[in-house]
């Protein structure tokens, strides 16, 4: 699984990564590797480790084992050059509470070294893209948090860095929102962004990231695309909606005859799922039904989702980390 | 770091630059920042503290309404008592009061660092490549306003009431110029104590638990000469009444005295003692 590039194509090459607050091992030797131009996703339940992962290679944190190379600069001994190369919207919104948004951009254009004016007209431009031209001059606390993160993410692309963080880039956004979001990441990378983003949400990952990185407590549990991470799963399965529910019973008979495998009985009646090591089966049990005059509504073949295959790496459901995330 | 080259000005043994392979190529970047950006940043970010103070005008209560009331409130109580009249205790009251607001206004100044460093934007501090120092000396720069404020207004309060410094415009100008160098010196200390501290509120406890002592066991209010021998003792070697002899050097006498100078001298030791304890530990958190 693992593939190897050449470095001079790794915007992030870290190895055996290792974060411990007193006995806690909140990054536990992961190694990592980030193409330049690609969207990389780390997908984790709550407390996986995943911003403290982010916050070491964005030299928020020092590491207690390992080494990162950033574009190959070594961040441990050139943290100023690797601040001059990333842009890191954290988790929570890092913007001043006590300035306008135009002044929080300004302020932070002047940090990078840009000429006020410079600044000023960066700000303006950046505030039209994130469609906030009309809050502009609004004090920072009467933001919603959708208008937060979007201006967080504004003042990450002031230098317009190559490498952008996004810890939890959608966390708490309204579904619209969000998918702006995935807009303006798409963008970034169209733009010749590299991302390496942090997230929760399976289908967020699956969206955005050309390849995916599965954490649970500190350690990867499974890198590669979505289709891999999925196909580990190994087999695609079989949705079957039964037109009469009351012959449940005989045609979950037949299709275990069929397969080889045990179907299960959806909650809604007359539905059954059969998981299929080669999805060319389905037709087989499309056949059987017809001899023994089972007649169907409808039938799918699906590939698991991630959900799934989150399952079956980390051995926990995702409900579980749905409603932590929700809490 | 194969393909990184790296070399340095002979002149700055600690600056040079690293090459990085970026997309566009190769980006050759500073691996410090230089001495003019740590300039510009420091002063952006005391533009910032000074917005901060225009918006929460409540944070200057201690260097405006504080200081009058104060001045009115001490001369018009301890006037008669101390000095048969409040005429005759304005020099000795007024000059003691701008030391014991200016002190006071420092603690304020470690506080804020405090609270800074527990804000969000201190994460976007941390993440951009300006200087570690620059968050610390941005608003202990702008905080040099509130010094000035609060002299200015106990010396204005004064000479309403009747106060006619001795030492004329430059001697007033002088003791102001000393009490404003007293505050931004004085507060390293309490910007360190910042720096440690766990809480903003534990700053201020602490702050004020050293500072009411020191301020009231001197010559601020009463001539030393006045209290039992072992406070006299004490306030006669308390640093705070050295720094108040010599503003009433300046403001009463219009004379630059030794004691300016010891006060200068003081100053110059809590600097050189504090100054870098504060950027070490700020640093690390940074
Ligand atoms: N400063 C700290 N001191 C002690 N423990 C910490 C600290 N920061 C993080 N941890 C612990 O490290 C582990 C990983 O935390 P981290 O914040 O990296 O997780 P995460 O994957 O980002 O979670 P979330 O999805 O909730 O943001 C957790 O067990 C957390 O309690
Ligand atoms: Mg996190």
């Amino acid at each position: 699984m693992e593939h190897s590039t050449p470095s001079a194509e790794l915007a992030v090459s870290a190895h055996g990564l290792v974060k411990t607050f007193g006995d806690v091992r909140a990054v536990d030797g992961i190694d990592l590797e980030v193409r330049r131009g690609q969207v990389f996703g780390v997908l984790g339940p709550n407390g996986a480790g995943k911003t403290t992962m982010l916050q070491m290679l964005a030299t928020l944190l020092p590491m207690s084992d390992g080494r990162a190379e950033i574009f190959g600069v070594d961040v441990r001994t050139h943290p100023h050059v690797i601040r001059q190369l990333i842009g890191v919207t954290g988790q929570y919104a890092s913007v001043d509470e006590n300035l306008t948004a135009r002044e929080n951009l300004w302020l932070f254009g002047r940090l990078l070294g840009i000429s006020s004016r410079q600044a000023r007209a960066t700000a303006e431009e950046l505030l039209g893209r994130f469609g906030l031209e009309d809050a502009g001059d609004r004090k920072i606390a009467q933001f919603s948090g959708g208008m937060r993160r979007r201006l967080d993410l504004a003042a990450s692309l002031i230098s317009r860095p190559p490498l952008i963080f996004l810890d939890e880039p959608t966390t708490g956004l309204d579904p619209r929102t969000r998918g702006q979001m995935w807009d303006t990441i798409r963008d970034l990378v169209a733009g010749g962004c590299t991302v390496l983003l942090t997230t929760q949400y399976l289908d967020e990952a699956d969206q955005l990231a050309d390849r995916i990185a599965v954490i649970d407590r500190g350690r990867k549990v499974a890198e590669g695309t979505s289709d891999e991470l999925k196909s580990q799963v190994g087999a695609s399965t079989l949705q079957l909606r039964l037109l009469d529910p009351g012959q449940s019973e005989r045609a979950r008979d037949v299709v275990r005859r069929v397969t080889g495998e045990e179907p299960v009985l959806t909650p809604e009646s007359g539905g059954i799922n059969v998981a299929l090591p080669d999805a060319n089966r389905a037709a087989d049990v499309l056949i059987g039904l017809r001899e023994h005059d089972l007649l169907i509504t409808s039938a799918t073949v699906q590939k698991p989702t991630l959900d799934e295959v989150f399952m079956t790496l980390t051995g926990h459901a995702t409900d579980e980390l749905e409603t932590e995330a929700a809490r | 770091m194969s393909a990184t080259t790296e070399h340095r000005h002979p002149g700055d043994p600690g600056a040079g630059t690293v090459t990085a392979r970026t997309a566009d190529g190769a980006a050759t970047l500073a691996t410090r920042p230089t001495v003019s950006d740590t300039v510009s940043q420091t002063l952006a970010l005391a533009w910032r503290a000074l917005k901060k103070m225009q918006r929460n005008f409540e944070q200057m209560f201690d260097v405006t309404i504080q200081p009058i009331l104060f001045t009115a409130m001490f001369a018009g109580i301890f006037g008669g008592a101390i000095s048969g009249s409040v005429e005759e205790y304005l020099p000795l009251i007024i000059t003691g009061l701008i030391g014991q607001t200016v002190l006071t206004a420092c603690v304020a100044t470690g506080v804020q660092i405090r609270e800074d460093m527990d804000k969000g934007v201190f994460d976007r501090f941390k993440s951009l490549p300006i200087a570690r120092i620059a968050p610390l000396a941005g608003p202990m720069l702008a905080d040099m306003l509130r010094y000035l404020i609060a002299s200015l207004l106990t010396f204005a309060t004064g000479i309403a009431l009747g106060y006619r410094p001795g030492g004329g415009v430059l001697g007033v100008l002088g003791a102001i110029a000393l009490a404003v160098l007293t505050g931004w010196s004085m507060a390293w200390i309490f910007a360190w104590f910042g720096t440690v501290g766990r809480s903003a509120q534990g700053v201020q406890g602490i702050s004020l638990m050293i500072l009411f002592p020191l301020t009231f066991l001197s010559n601020a209010f009463v001539q030393p000469a006045t209290m039992p021998g072992w406070l006299e003792a004490f306030a006669k070697v308390n640093p705070v009444s050295l720094v108040i002899t010599a503003i009433r050097d300046l403001a009463n006498d219009g004379a630059v005295t030794a004691n300016v100078a010891w006060a200068l001298l003081g100053c110059a030791v809590v600097v050189a003692v504090f100054a870098p304890l504060a950027v070490r530990s700020y640093g690390r958190r940074m």
